[in-house]
């Protein structure tokens, strides 16, 4: 029996709704007890002072890229997986943008198999919507959920033809998948290189029109609601579709919706501007899509998730080599790196009274489990939370502590963010997966 | 004494400024920098004039043209301005170059560098690729062209030729009229002739107008982000007083993207003709940076009239990028050889 003893703790659990002092002991793998003095009841326990920290069940991200198989040079499973303990996170739903996507029995299996080799946490693997992920015909769906995906999605790609996307949303409900949709329409946004706003005029950029985005969520949420379907929109980064998503939700529509750290806290300037508006640059690593907006929609998103209108926090963890992002602008990879500083990110929204932190950890945490219904799945029950019985994956954070952005210290192979250099106030102190701890500090105290 | 020359002779008491190491844009041109240019020119001009036209000022110095895209007159003003000064110029195209080969930008850029280039003069389709060149070489980049971003010697020929022709430009009236999305001479000239002074009015259909140049969509905080102008989409109103107009480019493209219905339409409401000219003022002078597409953006007896002097910009254009190549240069003594010669240039970091 292994027994560990975290002590002292502001343990804050959403979906027990605590918020308060107390002991979280975990045994062979899984809550035992949580509650003041808790962890004084144990002997021969592994203990970790947790005074003046927060502890909360570990972080679950539904959209990360871990770009194995067939892209291992930006990523693996291993560093991925590492990148995600050092952010908090137990649990990272795979995209099956690889090589080859996950559209098969087989290519799933081959990504759990590896996970369950190199992986420090868990490894929920999302299937494609459509074969190849080409927009032409269905992925075998019936196949994927067999073999353990968690949903589909054709991600960086939308499922343009209006009707393979709603065979896919009734098709999906057979096995209670959520269809996981990046809403841009490729017509609108053609070869658009940022947000379309005074910014890209200002550098010449093709842009990629915030409607382009809004039209895809309008028309998939009517698609959903004729297929009865479960639609959940990815990375959400207008106000417009904020105001869609709600309304549909009122209507009683099944959508669920996340948001990225970078779409909640960063806006379009970042492509152009370091510290004037008089020089200017080409910053790939702004390079993301749906891409960074403007200033209304970073407070309608917030707005959006205090509120609950959108379930999720979820990164878009999207790890790139320096030969995707060092290259001509036009040219550059979509997407940033996120896993490692998506808590403290995030906590600017905390810092700034947007958003209450138990507010931040319900949408890192029980939020994403209950859109996806993940904690319905056997073997994954409790997920999410901190009751006993659950599975032992605990993070502690320091919600006051500054730190600067190093990307060289990164597990992740991609160093490709914005924020290299740049104070953090929150950090992740340790991460603990079904008992055993992942990544730790020095602010780590063993009793 | 006119104002021009008393502007003129007070100036060239000051020591002239120059600080850029590359020259991308002219959004972070200071004004004194830009009369440092349109001075040089001045004597360039002279040079240029000569019944031989040969001066050894860049003796030594070497400017390669590295360009990604076609381009006739850029380059053959480039080439002239290097060797009028003497420097040895070559010429690399992306079709004859490794870049087929999938060499990277800044690996072409850098080995031209070791091939001691000191000078590197850049056409690129892609919007900011000559920011990415300057990054990551020592050598001096000049921006030909990017994409439908910059072309900044091409604004800064068309601010000498203006001021040639209507002296300060401060209140004047500057109507660009046409492809102003798209077009890259547009985007470097509205910097230059806003800080310049003049008073700049963009005309073109809403769908060849970018997103965000009205100041009033933009957030109070990046007023200054984007140059001031006034839109306007009715060119009548537009030519109205006007003390220069410029005519762009129409792309045939547009038109199978969709942006317009026909070139025939464009040239019904956007074709600067002699009738419209009659709103602007009597000397109005007619530019456009070329290649035009008479009978579309302009008129052929326009382009053709007695106040066009777009002809005069290509002159002008070889002038100004003499300037340019000497600036970067940081030589100091006389380009024109001798008495007579541009003043010596303070070369600051």
């Amino acid at each position: 029996m292994t027994t560990l003893a975290i002590h002292n703790g502001r343990v804050i659990d959403p979906a027990q709704g605590r918020d308060g002092i107390a002991d979280v002991v975990i045994v062979d793998g899984r809550i035992a007890r949580v509650g003041p003095n808790e962890g004084d009841m144990v002997v021969e326990a592994e203990r970790i002072d947790a005074t003046g920290l927060i502890v909360t069940p570990g972080f679950i991200d539904l959209h990360t890229h871990l770009r194995e198989p067939g892209f291992e040079y930006k990523e693996t499973i291993a560093t991925g997986t590492r990148a995600a303990a050092r952010g908090g996170y137990t649990t990272v739903c795979a995209m099956p943008n690889t090589q080859p996507p996950l559209d098969s029995r087989a290519a799933v299996e081959s990504v759990l198999r590896e996970a369950e080799h190199s992986a420090c946490v868990r490894v929920l693997p999302i299937g494609c919507i459509t074969r190849g992920r080409a927009g032409r015909e269905l992925a075998p769906a019936g196949e994927l959920a067999m073999a353990g995906v968690v949903a589909l999605s054709d991600d960086g790609d939308a499922v343009a033809d209006p009707s393979l996307m709603r065979h896919a949303l009734e098709y999906s409900t057979q096995f209670l998948l959520p269809v996981a949709q990046h809403c841009e329409d490729p017509q609108l946004v053609r070869d658009g290189q940022m947000h379309e706003g005074w910014v890209a005029t200002r550098l010449g950029l093709r842009g990629r029109p915030a409607s382009a985005e809004e039209i895809f969520v309008a028309r998939d949420i009517a698609l959903a609601e004729m297929s009865g379907a479960h639609l959940h929109i990815c990375h959400v980064s207008t106000a417009g579709s904020v105001a869609l998503i709600a309304a549909a939700r009122a209507r009683g529509t099944h959508v669920t919706a996340e948001v990225t750290p970078h779409h909640l806290t960063l806006t379009h300037e970042e492509v152009a501007f370091a510290d004037d508006y008089r020089h200017l640059r080409y910053n790939t690593n702004a390079k993301v899509n749906p891409p960074l907006r403007e200033e209304g929609d970073l407070a309608a998103l917030a707005a959006a998730l205090r509120d609950g209108v959108i379930d999720a926090v979820a990164t878009d963890h999207a790890p790139h080599a320096a030969m995707d992002k060092e290259i001509e602008f036009d040219l550059a990879a979509p997407g940033l790196t996120m896993l490692e500083t998506a808590f403290g990110l995030c906590m600017r929204l905390v810092h700034d009274g947007q958003l209450t932190l138990p507010t931040l950890i319900e949408r890192m945490t029980i939020g994403p489990v209950r859109a996806w219904g993940l904690d319905r799945r056997p073997g994954l029950e409790g997920l999410g939370t901190l009751a006993p019985g659950a599975l032992g994956d605990v993070a502690i954070l320091d919600p006051h502590a500054e730190w600067t952005v190093d990307p060289a210290t990164f597990a992740s192979k991609g160093r490709n963010t914005l924020l290299a250099g740049r104070r953090l106030r929150g950090r992740v102190i340790a991460t603990i997966y079904g008992g055993r701890l992942v990544y730790e500090t020095e602010r780590v105290v063993a009793l | 004494m006119t104002t021009e020359t008393a502007r003129a002779a007070t100036s060239a008491t000051r020591a002239p400024v120059w600080h850029h190491h590359d020259v991308l844009d002219l959004d972070d041109f200071a004004v004194d920098e830009i009369e440092t240019v349109l001075q040089l020119a001045d004597r360039m001009r002279e040079v240029l004039d000569r019944r031989i036209a040969r001066v050894p000022a860049l003796r030594g110095y070497t400017v390669v043209n590295l360009f990604y895209e076609p381009s006739t007159r850029t380059r053959a003003s480039f080439e002239l301005a290097g060797k009028v000064l003497g420097a040895d110029v070559i010429s690399v195209t992306a079709s004859t170059s490794s870049v087929v080969k999938g060499e990277s930008l800044i690996d072409t850029v850098r080995t031209l560098r070791a091939m001691r280039a000191d000078a590197i003069v850049m056409r690129h389709a892609m919007a900011g690729a000559t920011y990415l060149a300057a990054e990551h070489t020592d050598a001096s980049i000049i921006n030909a062209g990017d994409g439908a971003h910059a072309h900044p010697t091409q604004a800064l020929l068309d601010l000498y030729t203006m001021r040639r022709h209507v002296g300060d430009l401060r209140g004047k009236r500057v109507v660009m009229v046409g492809d102003i999305a798209h077009s890259r001479v547009a985007r470097s000239d509205l910097w230059g002739l806003t800080a310049m002074g003049a008073d700049v009015v963009v005309c073109g259909p809403p769908t060849l107008l970018p997103r965000g140049l009205r100041a009033a969509d933009r957030p109070a905080h990046a007023e200054a982000a984007l140059p001031p102008v006034t839109i306007e989409i009715d060119l009548d109103r537009a030519l109205a007083g006007a003390d220069v107009v410029m005519a762009l480019r129409l792309q045939s493209e547009r038109q199978e993207g969709g942006l317009l219905p026909s070139l025939h339409e464009y040239a019904q409401l956007y074709q600067v003709t002699e009738q419209r000219l009659a709103r602007a003022k009597p000397n109005c002078l007619l530019m456009h940076p070329g290649p035009k597409n008479e009978g579309i953006e302009i008129a052929g007896s326009v382009a053709a009239g007695r106040n066009s002097i777009i002809e005069e910009q290509v002159t002008n254009g070889v002038a100004v990028r003499m300037a340019l190549l000497y600036l970067l240069s940081g030589r100091t003594e006389s380009p024109g050889g001798g008495a007579g010669g541009a003043p010596a240039v303070e070369v600051r970091p």
